[in-house]
C-alpha cells in the first residue's frame, strides 16, 4: 500500500495548472531490455581478440610482500601477460574528488594491485592476462608471492590502541588539525561543538549514554564488478565497466594509467546495482593496462567472494552517546564519540556519520567527537546515506530509551524536538525548509501507527533518519527529431529508473508524453561531464540539466516559430506543449517539429548544471516484529516508512527506492556482518553466509510518501535514494525491546545477539 | 574451473567398473547441486563424472509393505509430491521441501545429500530417525550400511574407492507413530541448517505413552548425529511436558557443536535443546492424528 500526501499548493505548476507529466507511472524506457534479458550488462561485452584476466588476491591479512615471482605463471601456454604493481603509474600523495568523497591516489593505486604491502585478505597483487579465463585462473595460482606474514588488527576499537598493530609507517593523526608525531592507525579527529554541554546537561531531568557496536556490511549489489579495456595502438583506450559513474572511472583510469583524459573513453553498461560502492575503480586500471601489454581487448570479471573480500563494504563502529533531556521532555544536551573503520585506507565516512548523528533533532548544546581509523579489512565505500544508518542505530536508541523513561510517546518526542526550517545543526548548516515533522506527522496520521498491535512476543519500534543529499555536475542535450519526439542524451548511469525520471522533467517542460523521449546514457565522449550517479543527486541535478535543456529547446522553438510567421519573436511564447503567436497562431510541439529540418539549422537543446539547494531528505520508520524468545529470531510483521521525498516524479522509483533502502537497512540490522575468523579471514563471502534479506523474510514496505517541495529545484525535487537505509536498525532495535525487554546495542540483531541478550536478562532476574 | 570428462552408465555393474577405473579421480553425479559448485570452487577436482541418473536402480521410489525404497538419484520433489510417501515418511518430506529452493529440489537427491555428507545436510537426520540403511555397490558386491554409520566426518563417509550408493531403505511406518524434521536457520529461506532435528516415534494404542523413539542432530557435530540415548529416554515413558524436557536436555548433552559463522556453540546447545522439544512435540501431534 502506498500513499501520496501531496499538500495542494504543489498539486499544482507555476502557472495554476496541474502537472501533466510529473507524479504519473509511465513504463521506464528500459523497461522490455531489462524484463528480455536483452540489456547489455559488462559481463555481456565480446570483442573480437578478447582475452580474460584473473587478480591475484592475497591470502594474508596483513603481509609485507618479499617478491612476486611470475615466471612459471607466463610459461603457461595461453598466457599474454602478467602485471603488477609495478605496471601502474606512482601518482603520489594527489587527493582527487570521487563525488562521494575523495580519494589520495597513492592509496588507489595501491589498492588496485598492491606495493610492497597487503593489508587485507582479498587484496590484489597481481594479474593475469590468457587465452581463456581457465587458463588465467592457473596461471593466477603459479604466481609465487614471498609474504612475510605480520600482526592484523580487524576491529576499530582494538586499532585505536598504542600497542596495535601499525598498517602505515606514514600515517600522522591529523588531531583536531595537528598532526601527530608518531605514526597510528587513527588516521584523523575532529570535533563539532554547539552551545556549553555542561550546562546543558546540567539541565537534563534523564541522562542516558550508552555504547553502540556495529559490524562491517556490504552493499551486496547482484552485479559484480566487472571491466573490459581496449588501448589501441594509437594510445586511446576505451572502457566498458559497471559503475555509478563514467567520468570518474576516466579520472582514475587516466591518472593511474598515465594517459591524458581526453584518451580515455568510458562506456557505461547497465549497472546491476552499486548503492556507492561502485564508484572507486577496481579493475579498470588493470583491464587497462593487460591491454596495452598484449595488444588486445582483456575483459576482467569478479567472482562473488572477490567482491566480498576485495571491494569496499561499509564500515564497522564504535559510538558511545550520551543525551539529556528535561522534564519537559526537550533535549538540552548531546554529545558523541564515533570511531569508524576505514579499512585498510583512510577515509571512512566518519565525517557524514558525525554531522548526520544528530541531524534530526533541533539540539541546543552538542559536541562530537569523531575518528577515522584504519584496520585490516577492504577499504569501505560508500553505501546508501553513508555513515548515517550506524549513527542512527546508536542515537535512535538512545532516544527510544530517554522516551520511555519519561514516558513520552516517541512521535511526540520527534514533534516536540524535531528539525525545521531555521534549526541549526551541531556541526554549523542551518536547515532550509524541510519535512522532519512532516515525515512524524504522517505516520501518526498512519493505519499502520492507528492499528494496536497484538500477540505475545511483539512490539512496534520507531526511528527517524536523515541524508543531506548533495547537487554537484550534470549534463544532458536533447534534440528534437522530426516526428515530434525527443532524443535526450544524459550522463548519469541509470540504477534506479532514473532515465525516465529525467525524461519526464523534460517532457513535464516542453509539454509532451514522456514515451516521446527517448533518453540515453551517453558514454564520456558523447555528453557532458556528469558527477557520480550517488549522493541522491540524479533526478534532482540531471533532472535539473535536462529541465535546462527543454528550456533551451522553448526558446529555440518559440524563435523558428517566429521566424516562419514572419513576427517578432517577442510576440511568441511556448505554452502548453507549442508554441503561441500573435492572432491566434499556434504550432503543436509536434507539427513544428515536423517543420524544422525545412526551415533551419536543427534544434538540439542543452543542459548543464551545478546547483545549490538540494534540500536534504527526512524518514521515519515503523516497524512491527515478533521475537522467538527461545532462538532470538526476529520476524517483521509489518512495516510503514515515511519519507519527504520533495516531489516524487514517478512515484513508483520512489517507493522502489523507499522499498529498497528499507530492505537494506533491515539486512544490515538483523543478519548482515564480515565474519572473520582470529587470522583476519572472512569466512563468509558467500550470499550463503553473508546473510542479506530475502523475500520470505520481508513483509510488503508500505511507503507514505510526503511531498514537502524542495525550494531548490525548478519542480521541488528532492534526493530519494539514500535516507531510508538509515532508520531500519534502530527502529528494529527499539521494536525488539518492546517485544522482549532487550536492548539490542550491536549489529546485526541476528539470532545468536538478540538470545544471548534474553539469556542474561533472564539469569538476571 | 577445469574440464572433465562425461560418462553415463546404464547399469550398477558398468558404473562400478568406471569408478573403479579411475580410482578415486571419478565422481558420481546424481542432481549435481553439491558437485558442480564443488568443481567449480576448486574443492573436487575429478577426471571424470559419472551421471548415476540412467541407472535403473537409481530412480526406484518405490512404496510396499515391506518398506520405502528410495533410488539414490531420486529427486526431492518426487518424495513430497507424493502424498503416501510423505504422510508415511513425514520427516523425510519435510526435509525434502526445504532443501533448497524449487529449481534445487527439482534435480536435487537425498542420496547426493548423504554422499556429500555435509554435518549440516538436511536429509540425514530423517533418514536417522526413520532407520534407513543405504546399500552400497562396489567392486566386492553390495553392502549394507545404517546410515547413522554412513558419516565419518565433515565430507567423509564409509564409501571406498569404485563404491557408491545405489538406494535406501527405510522400513514400514508403524500403527501410532508420526515423524519430523525442523532446522533452525536465521532467515526463512535459503539457509544452511544451524541446527537441525529429526524424530520419529511410536506411541501406543493409547497415545499417550513412548513405544519408541529415535532421534538425531544436525550440524551440532562433525557428522549428523544419532541420538540413541534420547530414544532410549522416551521408550515407555508417559508423553508428558516433562518427559519431553528431559528428551531435550539429553539431546543437548549428546551435540558437540562448534563456533562459526553460523552460530555460536552455546547458541547451537540451547537451540538443539529448543528443537528437540518441539520436533519430538510435532512428532507425538502426528503420530496421534
Ligand atoms: C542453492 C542451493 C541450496 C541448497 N540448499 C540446501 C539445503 O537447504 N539443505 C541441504 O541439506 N542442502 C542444500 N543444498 C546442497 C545440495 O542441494 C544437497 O546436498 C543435495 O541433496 C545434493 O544432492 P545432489 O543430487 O544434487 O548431489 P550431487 O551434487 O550430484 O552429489 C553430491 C555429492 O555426493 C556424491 N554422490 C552423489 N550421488 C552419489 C551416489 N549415489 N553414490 C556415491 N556418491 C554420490 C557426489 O559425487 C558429490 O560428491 C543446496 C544447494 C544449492 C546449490
Amino acid at each position: 500500500m502506498s500513499t501520496i500526501d501531496r499538500t495542494p499548493a504543489h498539486a499544482t505548476n507555476g502557472n495554476g495548472k496541474p502537472y501533466k507529466v510529473i507524479g504519473t507511472r509511465p513504463i521506464r524506457h528500459d523497461g522490455v531490455d531489462k524484463v528480455t534479458g536483452r540489456a547489455k550488462y559488462g559481463a555481456d561485452i565480446h570483442l573480437s581478440g578478447l582475452i580474460y584476466g584473473v587478480v591475484l588476491r592475497s591470502p594474508h591479512a596483513h603481509a609485507k610482500i618479499r617478491s612476486i615471482d611470475v615466471s612459471q605463471a607466463l610459461a603457461l601456454p595461453g598466457v599474454r601477460a602478467v602485471v603488477t604493481h609495478k605496471d601502474l603509474r606512482e601518482p603520489g600523495d594527489r587527493i582527487v574528488e570521487l563525488g562521494e568523497g575523495a580519494v589520495n591516489l597513492r592509496h588507489l593505486s595501491n589498492n588496485i594491485l598492491a606495493a610492497d604491502k597487503v593489508l587485507y585478505k582479498g587484496h590484489a597483487v597481481a594479474a593475469v592476462a590468457a587465452d581463456s579465463v581457465h587458463i588465467a585462473e592457473q596461471a593466477a595460482g603459479l604466481i609465487k608471492v614471498d609474504y612475510e606474514t605480520l600482526p592484523a588488527v580487524i576491529d576499530v576499537e582494538a586499532a585505536m590502541k598504542p600497542s596495535a598493530p601499525l598498517l602505515h609507517a606514514d600515517l600522522f593523526t591529523d588531531e583536531l588539525g595537528q598532526k601527530a608525531k608518531a605514526p597510528s592507525n587513527v588516521a584523523k579527529h575532529f570535533r563539532f561543538e554547539k552551545g556549553d554541554i555542561a550546562k546543558g546537561f546540567a539541565q537534563a531531568k534523564v541522562v542516558i549514554e550508552r555504547e553502540f557496536r556495529t559490524a562491517t556490511v556490504h552493499q551486496g549489489y547482484i552485479e559484480p564488478h566487472n571491466a573490459t579495456a581496449m588501448w589501441n595502438a594509437d594510445g586511446y583506450i576505451t572502457v566498458w565497466t559497471s559503475t555509478q559513474g563514467s567520468f570518474t572511472v576516466r579520472q582514475q583510469v587516466a591518472e593511474l594509467v598515465n594517459a591524458p583524459i581526453s584518451h580515455v573513453k568510458v562506456i557505461p553498461m547497465e549497472i546491476g546495482g552499486g548503492f556507492g560502492g561502485k564508484i572507486r575503480v577496481y579493475l579498470e586500471p588493470v583491464a587497462a593496462i593487460l591491454s596495452k601489454r598484449t595488444g588486445k581487448p582483456v575483459k576482467v570479471l569478479m567472482s562473488r567472494a572477490d567482491v566480498f573480500e576485495g571491494t569496499g563494504p561499509t564500515p564497522a563502529s564504535y559510538i558511545r552517546v550520551k543525551l539529556g533531556v528535561g522534564s519537559d521532555g526537550k533535549i538540552t544536551a548531546a554529545e558523541t564519540y564515533m570511531a569508524y573503520e576505514a579499512g585498510a585506507y583512510p577515509g571512512s565516512p566518519i565525517g557524514a556519520g558525525a554531522m548526520c548523528i544528530f541531524a534530526c533533532y533541533d539540539i541546543p548544546n552538542g559536541r562530537i567527537d569523531g575518528y577515522d581509523v584504519v584496520v585490516n579489512k577492504p577499504q569501505t565505500s560508500a553505501y546508501r546515506a553513508p555513515g548515517a544508518t550506524n549513527a542512527a542505530f546508536a542515537l535512535e536508541t538512545v532516544v527510544d530509551e530517554a522516551c520511555e523513561q519519561l514516558k513520552i510517546d516517541p512521535l511526540e518526542f520527534r514533534l516536540k524536538n524535531g528539525v525545521k526550517e531555521g534549526s541549526r545543526r551541531v556541526d554549523g548548516p542551518v536547515f532550509p525548509r524541510i519535512g522532519m515533522m512532516e515525515t512524524v506527522e504522517a505516520v501518526k496520521k498512519s493505519e499502520h501507527w492507528n492499528t494496536p498491535l497484538t500477540g505475545k512476543h511483539r512490539g512496534r519500534g520507531v526511528a527517524s533518519g536523515f541524508w543531506f543529499n548533495c547537487g554537484l555536475k550534470s549534463s544532458a542535450s536533447a534534440t528534437v527529431n522530426p516526428d515530434g519526439t525527443v532524443a535526450l542524451v544524459e550522463g548519469s548511469t541509470d540504477i534506479g529508473g532514473s532515465r525516465t525520471g529525467i525524461a519526464m522533467q523534460l517532457a513535464e517542460t516542453l509539454g509532451i508524453a514522456a514515451t516521446d523521449v527517448v533518453p540515453t546514457v551517453g558514454d564520456t565522449d558523447s555528453v557532458g561531464y556528469t558527477d557520480v550517479t550517488g549522493g541522491s543527486r540524479v533526478t534532482f541535478a540531471t533532472g535539473y540539466a535536462a529541465y535546462e535543456a527543454a528550456r533551451d529547446i522553448q526558446r529555440q522553438m518559440v524563435e523558428r516559430a517566429a521566424r516562419i510567421w514572419e513576427v517578432d519573436a517577442a510576440k511568441v511564447s511556448y505554452e502548453n506543449g507549442g508554441v503561441t503567436g500573435p492572432d491566434g497562431k499556434r504550432f503543436s510541439f509536434k507539427e513544428l517539429a515536423e517543420q524544422i529540418n525545412k526551415t533551419g539549422e536543427p534544434i538540439v537543446g542543452r543542459g548543464t548544471v551545478d546547483p545549490e539547494g538540494c534540500g536534504g531528505a527526512f524518514a521515519t520508520h515503523v516497524v512491527d516484529v515478533e521475537v522467538d524468545p527461545e532462538t532470538g529470531k526476529v520476524d517483521i510483521i509489518r512495516y510503514t516508512a515515511a519519507q519527504d521525498v520533495g516531489t516524487a516524479i514517478h512515484p513508483s522509483y520512489v517507493e522502489g527506492q523507499i522499498q529498497g533502502g528499507t530492505v537494506q537497512g533491515i539486512g544490515w540490522g538483523l543478519n548482515e556482518e564480515y565474519f572473520y575468523d582470529a587470522a583476519g579471514t572472512m569466512r563468509n563471502s558467500t550470499f550463503l553466509d553473508y546473510r542479506i534479506p530475502t523475500c520470505y523474510d520481508l513483509p510488503m514496505i508500505d511507503t507514505l510518501v510526503v511531498e514537502v517541495p524542495n525550494p531548490g529545484h525548478p519542480y521541488g525535487v528532492r534526493g530519494v535514494g539514500e535516507v531510508p537505509i538509515v532508520p531500519p536498525p534502530a527502529a528494529l532495535a527499539n521494536a525488539i525491546y518492546r517485544a522482549v525487554g532487550v536492548r539490542m546495542k550491536q549489529l546485526p540483531m541476528s539470532p545468536p545477539n538478540v538470545l544471548k541478550e534474553i539469556l542474561r536478562k533472564g539469569a538476571s532476574k | 574451473m577445469r574440464d572433465f570428462e562425461y560418462e553415463a552408465p546404464a547399469s550398477v555393474a558398468e558404473a562400478v567398473k568406471i569408478l573403479s577405473r579411475h580410482n578415486g579421480s571419478a565422481r558420481p553425479l546424481a542432481g549435481g547441486t553439491d558437485l558442480i559448485d564443488q568443481i567449480r570452487t576448486g574443492r573436487h577436482a575429478p577426471q571424470v563424472v559419472v551421471d548415476i541418473k540412467k541407472i535403473p536402480e537409481l530412480s526406484v521410489l518405490e512404496l510396499t509393505a515391506g518398506g520405502l525404497r528410495l533410488g539414490a538419484a531420486v529427486p526431492c520433489y518426487r518424495m513430497y509430491g507424493d502424498p503416501r510417501i510423505s504422510a508415511a515418511y513425514a520427516a523425510l518430506a519435510d526435509s525434502a521441501r526445504i532443501i533448497g529452493g524449487i529449481q534445487i529440489q527439482s534435480r536435487a537427491s537425498v542420496g547426493g545429500n548423504l554422499c556429500n555428507s555435509g554435518p549440516a545436510a538436511d536429509s540425514t537426520p530423517s533418514l536417522i530417525a526413520l532407520g534407513a540403511v543405504a546399500v552400497i555397490a562396489g567392486p566386492a558386491g553390495q553392502r549394507e550400511v545404517a546410515v547413522e554409520n554412513f558419516c565419518t566426518g565433515p565430507g567423509k563417509n564409509v564409501l571406498a574407492p569404485g563404491e557408491f550408493l545405489v538406494e535406501l531403505k527405510l522400513p514400514p511406518r508403524l500403527p501410532h507413530s508420526g515423524s519430523h524434521y525442523r532446522r533452525f536457520i536465521p532467515r526463512n529461506e535459503m539457509d544452511i541448517a544451524v541446527v537441525g532435528v529429526a524424530a520419529s516415534v511410536v506411541l501406543d494404542g493409547s497415545g499417550e505413552k513412548f513405544v519408541s523413539a529415535r532421534v538425531a542432530l544436525g550440524a551440532v557435530g562433525p557428522t549428523p548425529l544419532f541420538a540413541n540415548e534420547v530414544g532410549k529416554l522416551l521408550a515407555g515413558q508417559p508423553v508428558n511436558e516433562q518427559t519431553i524436557a528431559k528428551a531435550a536436555d539429553a539431546a543437548r548433552a549428546i551435540a558437540r557443536p562448534i563456533d562459526d559463522m553460523r552460530g555460536t556453540k552455546e547458541f547451537r546447545l540451547h537451540v538443539t535443546g529448543v528443537l528437540t522439544r518441539r520436533v519430538i512435540e510435532e512428532s507425538v501431534q502426528r503420530a496421534r492424528s
